[in-house]
């Protein structure tokens, strides 16, 4: 298992070399130059000292790839630079909207398992009745209502209309009131894709032979079902949950930007508008290396719910 | 005295093709202690009246007739009570080991769940129980091999697992369902040996198309084609002298008898021939076979044949 996991942790290494490269060098794709357009002011252009003051600085007169080089450099040592703008720490910046994602994640996923498996479930037991039915039509409004829509309804109807809620922000360093209709919002709109999956994953299982002998030992229903079918159905379930648990590390941009969720999210929006370069390179790579780390974690947990692969690592 | 009665027994598939009927009034009983062979081609359903026994096909099988268990009659039993026959007085030995075992659950422990639910035992003495039933299928290095996923057992392993299964609750009847399938042929004769041994004192019903394996295990052998019964015989009787022309051409279709297969294709079971079920493909057919369907003959002791040949 350990030679596995070092395997597997030596074969993300180029990976992620390759999107450090790419992340660095975007910014240089962008149109302008960095220097001239954050030096340029209401009173005008910048002189042509001041920019070339300001490359030296900053070290952009050096060749492309010997600023690449000290910039990686740097990164493997946790220094991520100085945001242009703030002239702050740029892993301070990442650090915090980190955080701040990380607990708007964490309470989405729970509203998403808690929605999506029983719904699932019993969508599969009840198959082709009208609680199924329900189930499909719920899981339909759920992929196809824009997460702008639904949030914007969230807030008219708990913050504005019956004043439950507060309509957006961070509250006192993101409290559980602020979190709960960003978390709805987020967590029901990966639901309806996880309840669909939960659904047909345990019909599959349902229809396998192992489930006939469940029953000819005399089990009763449940322990049936959610025993023998379960533990074979959750195993692409688990995936698409640390897909969707990626997808929300990485920053639910609409949705942090509405709520006003100081995240990851709104952190690169925020960084793009205003060309802050080093804060926009740093925080794609790191969303990057989020998202590589955990798809090796939902491998190896992968590897823990079906012993067929766990034991072919092994062998 | 019958241990299984099986009286009128017919199964329905209701399908978009039409009604599919893969049971057709089976009548059959199995003695105590008797191992009842039942062979028939691929498709005769076969399998399908294994699980009619236990009630274990799917909710749209419309199932017909009366299967008396002891005395009570199984298809009119509450589920709750039938959940109490399964597993515990009958035991249904699957088709294919390899998808009839969890994958996901241990060898073990899918074996241990039987005793728990059955034998009301506590989980130390499961535990050692289950070894002791690993050792008895003659499982090597059985305390080690409790705690194997089934894809790291080989096919005659499976097959085993799957036999000290069904003994864990000490059944009266076992089906087993093509138990040597696809086994090479010191498995097979292992696997049969095991079976005979340990059904010693029990009942079964043998299910396969290897009439072989059935002669070397079974007291009496029925012939099912087209979801019915065309002949039960002793096993001698059956292999010496086969009444039933199907009997007969299936006996010929042996590679220790010159390896003739019979003319033609099995019926669609949709859409049935009129008559005798057989007769398209039957060498003796005559215009009243076409026309009307044989009962079955009671020919000397316990011997049956439906065909009109011997009325
Ligand atoms: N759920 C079902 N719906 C429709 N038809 C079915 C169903 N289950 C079985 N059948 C049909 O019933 C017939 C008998 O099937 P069965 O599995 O009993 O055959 P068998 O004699 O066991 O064959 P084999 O030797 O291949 O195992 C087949 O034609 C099969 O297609
Ligand atoms: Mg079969």
């Amino acid at each position: 298992m350990l030679a596995y996991i070092s395997k597997r942790i030596l074969l993300i290494m180029p990976a992620l070399l390759f999107v450090s490269i790419i992340s660095f060098s975007m910014v240089y794709l962008a149109p302008g130059d960095p220097a001239e357009i954050l030096l340029m002011s209401p009173e005008g252009s910048p002189s042509p000292e001041a920019i070339d003051a300001f490359r030296v600085r900053m070290g952009l007169d050096q060749p492309i790839y010997v600023q690449y080089l000290r910039w990686l450099d740097n990164v493997i040592h946790g220094d991520f630079g100085y945001s242009y703008m703030s002239e702050r720490p740029v892993a301070d910046a990442i650090m915090k909207s980190f955080k701040a994602t990380l607990k708007l994640s964490f309470v989405s996923m729970i509203v998403s398992i808690v929605v999506s498996i029983p719904l699932g479930i019993m969508a599969a037991v009840k198959h082709n009745t009208i609680i199924d039915d329900l189930c499909r039509f719920g899981a339909l409004i759920g992929v196809s209502i824009p997460n702008f829509w639904q949030a914007f309804l969230l807030i008219l109807l708990f913050s504005v209309y019956l004043d439950w809620l507060p309509v957006a922000g961070y509250g006192d360093g993101g409290d559980l009131k602020h979190m709960i209709l960003p978390a709805i919002t987020l967590g029901t709109s990966s639901a309806a894709v996880t309840a669909r999956l939960m659904r047909s994953s345990l019909l599959e299982a349902l229809s396998q032979d192992y489930i006939i002998t469940a029953r000819a030992k005399g089990l009763p229903e449940k322990i049936v079902i959610g025993k023998h079918a379960l533990k074979n159905a959750l195993i692409p379930v688990v995936t698409i949950l640390g897909l969707n648990l990626g997808f929300l590390l990485n920053g639910a941009v609409v949705t942090e930007w509405i709520f006003g969720w100081p995240g990851i999210g709104d952190l690169v929006v925020d960084s793009i508008y205003q060309r802050d370069y080093t804060v926009i390179q740093g925080s794609i790579l790191f969303i990057a290396v989020i998202f590589v780390i955990l798809n090796l974690i939902v491998d190896i947990s992968y590897t823990y719910l079906n012993p067929r692969i766990r034991y072919e690592i092994v062998d | 005295m019958s241990r299984l009665e099986i009286s009128n027994l017919r199964v329905l598939f209701p399908t978009d093709d039409g009604l599919v009927k893969a049971t057709n009034d089976v009548d059959l009983g199995i003695e105590e202690g008797e191992n009842l062979g039942l062979i028939g081609e691929s498709g005769s359903g076969k399998t399908v009246l294994g699980m009619a026994i236990l009630r274990l096909l799917p909710k749209d099988a419309r199932v017909e007739g009366v299967v008396r268990f002891n005395g009570r009659d199984l298809l009119s039993l509450r589920e709750e009570e039938m959940r109490r026959v399964r597993g515990r007085e009958i035991v249904m030995i699957l088709q294919n080991p390899t998808s009839a075992l969890n994958p996901v659950l241990t060898v073990g422990s899918q074996i241990e769940e039987v005793l728990r639910l059955h034998k009301g035992v506590d989980k130390r003495s499961a535990r050692k129980r289950v070894v002791e039933l690993l050792k008895m299928v003659r499982i090597r290095d059985a305390s080690k091999r409790v705690r194997d996923y089934p894809h790291q057992f080989s096919g005659g392993m499976k097959e085993r697992a799957m036999i000290a299964m069904a003994l864990a609750s000490d059944p009266t009847l076992i089906i087993a369902d093509e138990p040597t399938k696809g086994l090479d042929v010191t498995v097979k004769r292992e696997i049969l040996k095991l079976l005979k041994e340990v059904t010693e004192r029990k009942s079964m019903l043998f299910i396969t198309h290897d009439l072989a394996s059935a002669a070397e295990i079974c007291e009496r052998i029925a012939v099912m084609y087209a979801g019915e019964i065309l002949e039960v015989a002793k096993t001698e009787d059956l292999l010496d002298d086969p009444l039933h022309p199907y009997t007969e051409g299936f006996l010929n279709s042996l590679p220790s008898r010159g390896l003739k297969p019979i003319r033609g294709i099995g019926p669609s079971l949709i859409d049935l021939p009129h008559g005798c079920k057989f007769h398209p493909r039957c060498d003796h057919a005559t215009e009243v076979c076409m026309r009307e369907h044989p009962p079955m003959l009671q020919i000397e002791d316990g011997r049956q044949v439906r065909c009109f040949l011997h009325a």
